[in-house]
Parts: C-alpha cells; structure tokens; sequence
C-alpha cells in the first residue's frame, strides 16, 4: 500500500501487582524508562508520546492523560491520549503508528498505565458508571453479570461445558509462571480448580476472571530508516485495525464478535494476510475472562466459529502447539491492568517474534504475531499484527 | 511532502447556555448529518474512520466513546476516542489520512456541560491527587497566579485585559452561532466579582452546550467531493509540565511550541504577517493575550497595547476571535478547539455572514485545554 514502515524497537514494563506503592505517574515513568533503556534511546530522541490508559474513574483522576503526561515523557512533547476501554492497550500502539506512519514523527514513544488498587474498595464500583444513564445505570448492573450473559450465551450456542472453558484459564496461568512480571502465575493449577473456585455470576466463578492489578507497560516506535539504525532486530507493524460496534448492546447476538471480526479484516488486508491461520505464528488475543480467549480466536478467524474450544482441549494453543495462544500467560496469569494489559500482549508479540521471551518462549521461529484486545460495552475490538523481515 | 488535506464538511448545533430539549447524542446527531450533507459523502459508505473527543468526568460516564457510533453513522467502523482537545482529535483524523490508509476521516467533539451539576469540583479532580488535591484550592486560583504574574512581568493592565472580554462579546453579536454576545464596557468587566485577584468573574468564559462535526479528506477525494475544500497547511501540539511546581508559569510554553511546529509545517516565518487573522483561546481575558504572543502574532508584552489599538478588532490589522471566542461564544469544553477552527473554515469559505473578514487566505486556530494543564494544540488552514 506504499505505507510508510513503522517498527517496535524496544519494550519495556513493570511488574503486574495487586496494589502498587507508586503513583501512576511513576509506574508509567518506570515503563518509558524501561522501553527506552531496552533500545538505549533516551527522551531526547523521542519526537511524540502516545498515552493510552482507562476509566479515569480508577484513580478519580480528572483528565488521567494530562496527569500522566510528565511521568511517561511527554513533558515539552506532543502528546495525545487515546482511550476505547478495555481495548486501549492495543490501540494506543495504532495510534503511535500513525503517528509515525504520517510521517511527521520518528520516534514515537507508547505508554500505557492502569492504577485500579486506587479504587475502594473494588474497581468494579468504577464500572457502574460506564452503562447507560438512563436505561441501565438505574438497575445497578455489574461487569461480571454482562460477560455473564454473553459467557452463557456463547456456551449455550455451541453445547459447551464449563470444563471445556476452565482449559484456558488453565493454560494461561500456568503460562504465567513463567512471566517475571505476573500477577497469578501458578505451575500446578488445575480445572478442578477452575471449576472449585467461588460462582460469582454464573457461570462466571472466581477463577474464570482476571484480576484486579496495577502497573505500565511501554513500546518505542521508530520509522524505517531510524529503526535499523537504532536495531538489528526491528519489529514490523505489519497490519492494524479497529471497530465499534453499536452501544445498543442488548440488540447485539453475544455469542460472536463480529466487531472483533471486522478489526482482523482490515489489519490482516494491511498485513497482506489471507491464510491468518497459516500465516500467524503466535497469537495474544485479549483474555479478561477465560471464554474471551475462545471467542476473540473466532472473531479473529484464527478458528472456525464454536472451534476454538477444541483446539485448546487438543494442544494446539499451547505454547508448543501448532498455534500457540496466549503464551505470555495473558490478562488471566500475568494480570489485567486495563489498558498496560493491551499493550503488555503487543510487548509478548516483539518479544517472542525477536525470540527474546526466555522461558516463555514458543518453539519453531515465529515470524508473524497477532495482539489483539476488546472494551467498552464488549464493543470494540483493536488488533495490530506484528511481523519480522520483509 | 506530506499528502495534502482538506475539510470539506462541517456540521454544528447548540452553542447555547442551556440545551434542555436534546440530548447530547441528538447534539452529536444533528452536527454529523449537516457535516455529512456539507461535504456530500454517506458515513456508512465513504466515511472511513472517525475520532470522538471526549472526557469521562464531563460526559458523566466512563468509557464514554461506548456511546458514540449510533448517531455518528459508525456503526462497526474504525472509530476511537482522543482524551484530549477537540484540535487533538482533529489532528488525529489528519495523521490518519497523511499515513496513506484512510481518504476520509470524521471527527467529533462536544459539550454537554450544562448538564454537569459540580463543574468546579471536576476540575478539582483533575489537580494532582497527591501534592495538590489535598490543598483544596479552587483550581481557578491557578488562573489568577499566572494572571498576575502575567500582567507583572509584561506591564499588560486588568483593563486591556477587560477590553478583550469587550471585543469578544462585541464580535459575538454579529454570529449567530454566539451565545453570550453582549455590549459591555471595561468598568463592567473590572466591577464583576473577584474569582481570584486579579481574575473577575466576567474574565472567565461562561460554559456553553454545542457539537461540531468535521469532514476531512486527502486532496484527490477533496477535490472532486467539494467546491471549497479548505487545506490544512499545519499542526501542532504539545504539553508542558503538568505539575504546577515544576510549570513555567510566565510563558505558555505548550503555545509556543505547537505553534512553531505547526508554522514550521506551512512554512510560515513571520505569522503576524502571513496569516490574516486567528482564533486563539481566550478561556480567561489574559489568554488571549499571553496565547498571542506565545504564538508570535505580536512581540512579548504588545497584546495588550495591540487591543488598546483596536488592531485585534474586526476591522483591525489582524482580527483575533472574530467569532466572539469563547468569551462570547460561551466555553465548550474539549470541543472549545473546534469551534476556533469552524470560524476559521467560515471565514475561509466566505460564509461567516455579518461577521466575515475581506480577502483572507489563512487562519490559525489554538486551543488550550483548560485548568489546570499546560496542553495546548494549533492549525492552520488556507482557501
């Protein structure tokens, strides 16, 4: 498409913790400093600041971006921040990537924070607020009852049983041990355990869900000719795309996120992909709650539609599978700090594909990856395909 | 060179004190259809990506871009929200058509700030929780120290600036968009009630309701859709320090250096020379004047004396806020940046009616994005 090439040249990020000492200020200072040491840049070299972050509600931070600013470099910078929900973490690398895809910027450096411990005594009471003022609000909804819904919704379409889903949980938060940064690693975990673990919200139990967690994650950016200047092993943005479906959620049939479908489409077009499942290596899709593993693989058309369920009974999304997913462990064993979340699957990706993951590393040489993550009222889908030489 | 750019649509409503017979979806839903129709596309079918502006404390709701794409025509469609200033979302929709991938991006912002009950106490919220917060001030304290330090260091008085406010409101009877056009004289602004010494109440922009939508297209799109498309010759934005500690509190730091880079983009080395007139933010009186010397209309400490002058006029050497700015067409939030920059695009089409300048050929637009941050974005448009 002529488009100007734009590649990840260092990552950074902090440990994933239930309840930071650091402000979100130094937690995004942290992960800039990090990204940039990773690349031996230093904010002199950085011509933009990406900021992505969620609720502002969390922290009860009015304008959560200005506030940030400072901390993630943007001081005497251009700085913007972008925000849809959940899906942040990979839409804010989208838009460093057209920053530097424009052409006005080489160095572009991305950021994503998420303080939710700030939020007493649960951030769930910050998701009140992000439903209809007046056809929803009123009835006192809660996240976990939504992704109830539509968990159900999925499992009833497709016959599916509980334990066909736990799987993933499973699988993640094993992968998780291995993360130096992760939240809920754990090498022995089992379905029994899943399955154990506290109902919340049918079929919603404890074990099935993310959790609550603090911490940055930062990406640098760089123009072609800078990128090989500054590395021998440049990441390319091979492909983006992002879509919002309507906020009329109850009109929606949950059990599919075609929305998820659409952002593939334009990201694979980008990429110049039309075997997605021959020609990505590697796959972080967004996993908050374990069935979102499942669906989004299916949105993504990584698997045929009520699929992806077999294809983690049968190995072949682990990380020594066919088609590894999740091998950093995801949101469900590392840990979910909204928009660092996104942006920590897109740091996996450049790590796995520069074959720099260390234990977590998956076998066969990748050389394309996906990052892939969802938000707003289960809306909004943002996927960013990442890819080594060419 | 980067791809060339126009606007080739633009749709508005409200831009009233009080807007109780809609929501701000129907705000949101009439400026895009007269945006749409302006710029003769469908959203569903020519429409490629749109960006929303908007902040969470303001709309009364988190993770507001969830309600954006049924009245913007979005529906499963790249769309995205910029936290920031109406001019930052703007120049996303630019940057995306400068990468190649889009032709035609929308952009929205908005104000329903009628419907916040506790303005004062948001903005509260937006002051650092740690250092500041606890303090209790009233954020627009911080207005009143950089006022004063502002008149201190550059001799400007409270009556050059209260002829702003004058001038603004002035303009702002002649635009029918305007909604607190008044006559008004410098005793009156001097007379309202101190905020915080030297800032009175009526050298502040009172709050207003509005949307306003933008159409944008790279040139061959522009070119055959419209008959005056109007080109985009340069932006810039950036942000100064947000702690008040560390903030230089003289200069308008974030001004000058997206004013530079967006001058640097079209080219222009003396602007009070090359461009024919701007649309600065004037949320307080001082603004307008301190913004316009940041951004080099006039020499460091001349904005005052230039207004004593009459040169800031409508029929003055170089007209700021023709349109009434905020002062006279009411704050609009984030969506502030916006209407600087339609005034801009009327005055360029030659539709600004009662209130339209002869013979311009480019206009800059600034925004600043209020209390308590130092974030500020510029553009500059040609016919």
């Amino acid at each position: 498409m002529g488009l100007r090439k734009v590649a990840v040249v260092g990552a950074g990020m902090t440990k994933f913790v239930r309840r930071a000492q650091e402000t979100g200020r130094e937690l995004a200072y942290e992960a800039a400093k990090m990204a940039l040491d990773s690349c031996e840049l230093t904010l002199d070299d950085v011509d933009a600041v990406a900021l992505g972050t969620a609720p502002d509600a969390f922290d009860a931070v009015h304008m959560k971006g200005e506030y940030l600013s400072d901390g993630a470099g943007a001081w005497r910078k251009p700085f913007m921040r972008s925000y849809v929900g959940g899906g942040t973490g990979v839409f804010a690398p989208i838009q460093g990537w057209y920053h530097v895809a424009s052409g006005l910027f080489d160095v572009c450096l991305v950021v994503c924070e998420e303080k939710m411990s700030s939020c007493q005594p649960h951030p769930q009471g910050a998701f009140l607020t992000i439903f209809d003022h007046t056809t929803e609000r009123p009835l006192g909804p809660n996240l976990l009852w939504i992704f109830a819904l539509e968990m159900n919704r999925y499992m009833q379409t497709y016959g599916l049983q509980k334990k066909d889903i736990a799987l993933v949980s499973v699988k993640n938060k094993r992968n998780a041990a291995d993360h130096p940064c992760a939240l809920l690693g754990d090498p022995n975990i089992t379905v029994e355990d899943v399955l154990n673990s506290e109902v919340l919200a049918w079929p919603v139990q404890r074990l099935d869900v993310s959790p609550v967690t603090d911490g940055a994650v930062a990406v640098v950016l760089a123009a072609e000719n800078v990128a090989k200047r500054i590395t021998d092993k440049p990441v390319w943005i091979k492909g983006v795309g992002w879509s919002l479906d309507t906020a009329y959620w109850t009109n929606r049939d949950l059990y599919y996120p075609k929305y998820v479908e659409y952002a593939a489409r334009m990201a694979y077009e980008m990429a110049g992909i039309r075997e997605p499942r021959k020609e990505i290596h590697v796959v972080e899709p967004y996993d908050p709650f374990d069935y979102k593993e499942l669906h989004h693989l299916e949105g993504l058309l990584l698997a045929d539609k009520g699929e992806a369920p077999r294809l983690t009974a049968e190995g072949v999304t682990a990380r020594t599978g066919n088609m590894p997913v999740c091998p950093s462990g995801g949101l469900l064993g590392v840990g979910n700090p909204i928009a660092a979340a996104g942006l920590m699957k897109v740091a996996e990706i450049f790590w796995q594909l520069r074959g720099e993951a260390g234990k977590r590393q998956v076998p066969g040489k990748p050389i394309t990856g996906l990052a892939q993550a969802w938000g707003d009222l289960m809306q909004v889908g943002t996927v960013i395909i990442l890819g080594i030489g060419g | 060179m980067p791809r060339e750019v126009a606007i080739i649509g633009v749709g508005y409503s409200g831009f009233r004190a009080l807007t109780p017979e809609v929501s701000y979806k129907e705000l949101m839903y009439e400026a895009a259809v007269k945006a749409y129709e302006d710029a003769g596309v469908d959203p569903r079918r020519d429409i490629e990506s749109f960006v929303t502006v908007a902040e969470d404390f303001t709309e009364g709701t988190s993770i507001f871009d969830e309600y954006v794409p049924d009245q913007l025509g979005a529906v499963l469609k790249p769309v995205h929200t910029i936290s920031g200033e109406g001019l930052h979302g703007f120049i996303a929709a630019y940057l995306q058509i400068l990468t190649g991938a889009m032709d035609i991006v929308a952009v929205e912002a908005h104000s329903k700030a009628s419907n916040i009950l506790t303005p004062d106490e948001i903005m509260a919220f937006a002051m650092d929780p740690v250092y500041n917060r606890p303090l209790q001030v009233n954020p627009h304290f911080i207005a009143g120290l950089e006022m004063n330090r502002y008149l201190c260091e550059t001799g400007t008085t409270r009556e050059q600036c209260a002829l702003v406010v004058a001038k603004n409101k002035h303009n702002a009877l002649y635009n029918p968009l305007a909604a607190y056009g008044a006559n008004i004289a410098i005793e009156d602004v001097l007379q309202s009630e101190i905020v915080s010494y030297p800032l009175s109440r009526l050298d502040m922009s009172p709050r207003a309701d509005g949307a306003i939508v933008m159409v944008l297209a790279a040139r061959e799109r522009a070119e055959e859709l419209s008959d005056i498309p109007i080109w985009i010759r340069g932006v810039g934005w950036c942000n100064d320090s947000f702690s008040l500690e560390n903030r230089d509190w003289m200069n308008a730091i974030y001004a000058a250096k997206a004013g530079e880079t967006a001058y640097r983009m079209a080219g222009i080395r003396t602007p009070w020379q090359e461009l024919d007139f701007a649309e600065i933010d004037d949320t307080f009186s001082y603004k307008e004047l301190q913004h316009m010397e940041a951004l080099r209309l006039c020499r460091p400490g001349e904005a005052g004396m230039l207004t004593e002058d009459g040169a800031t006029e409508i029929g003055g050497d170089f007209p700021v806020n023709p349109s009434g700015g905020s002062l006279g067409m009411g704050h609009l939030l984030d969506a502030s940046g916006l209407a600087r920059l339609l005034e801009v695009v009327l005055q360029l089409r030659g539709e600004a009616g009662q209130h339209q300048l002869p013979d311009v050929e480019a206009g800059l637009a600034f925004a600043w994005r209020g209390l308590p941050t130092t974030s500020g974005a510029a553009v500059i448009l040609c016919n």
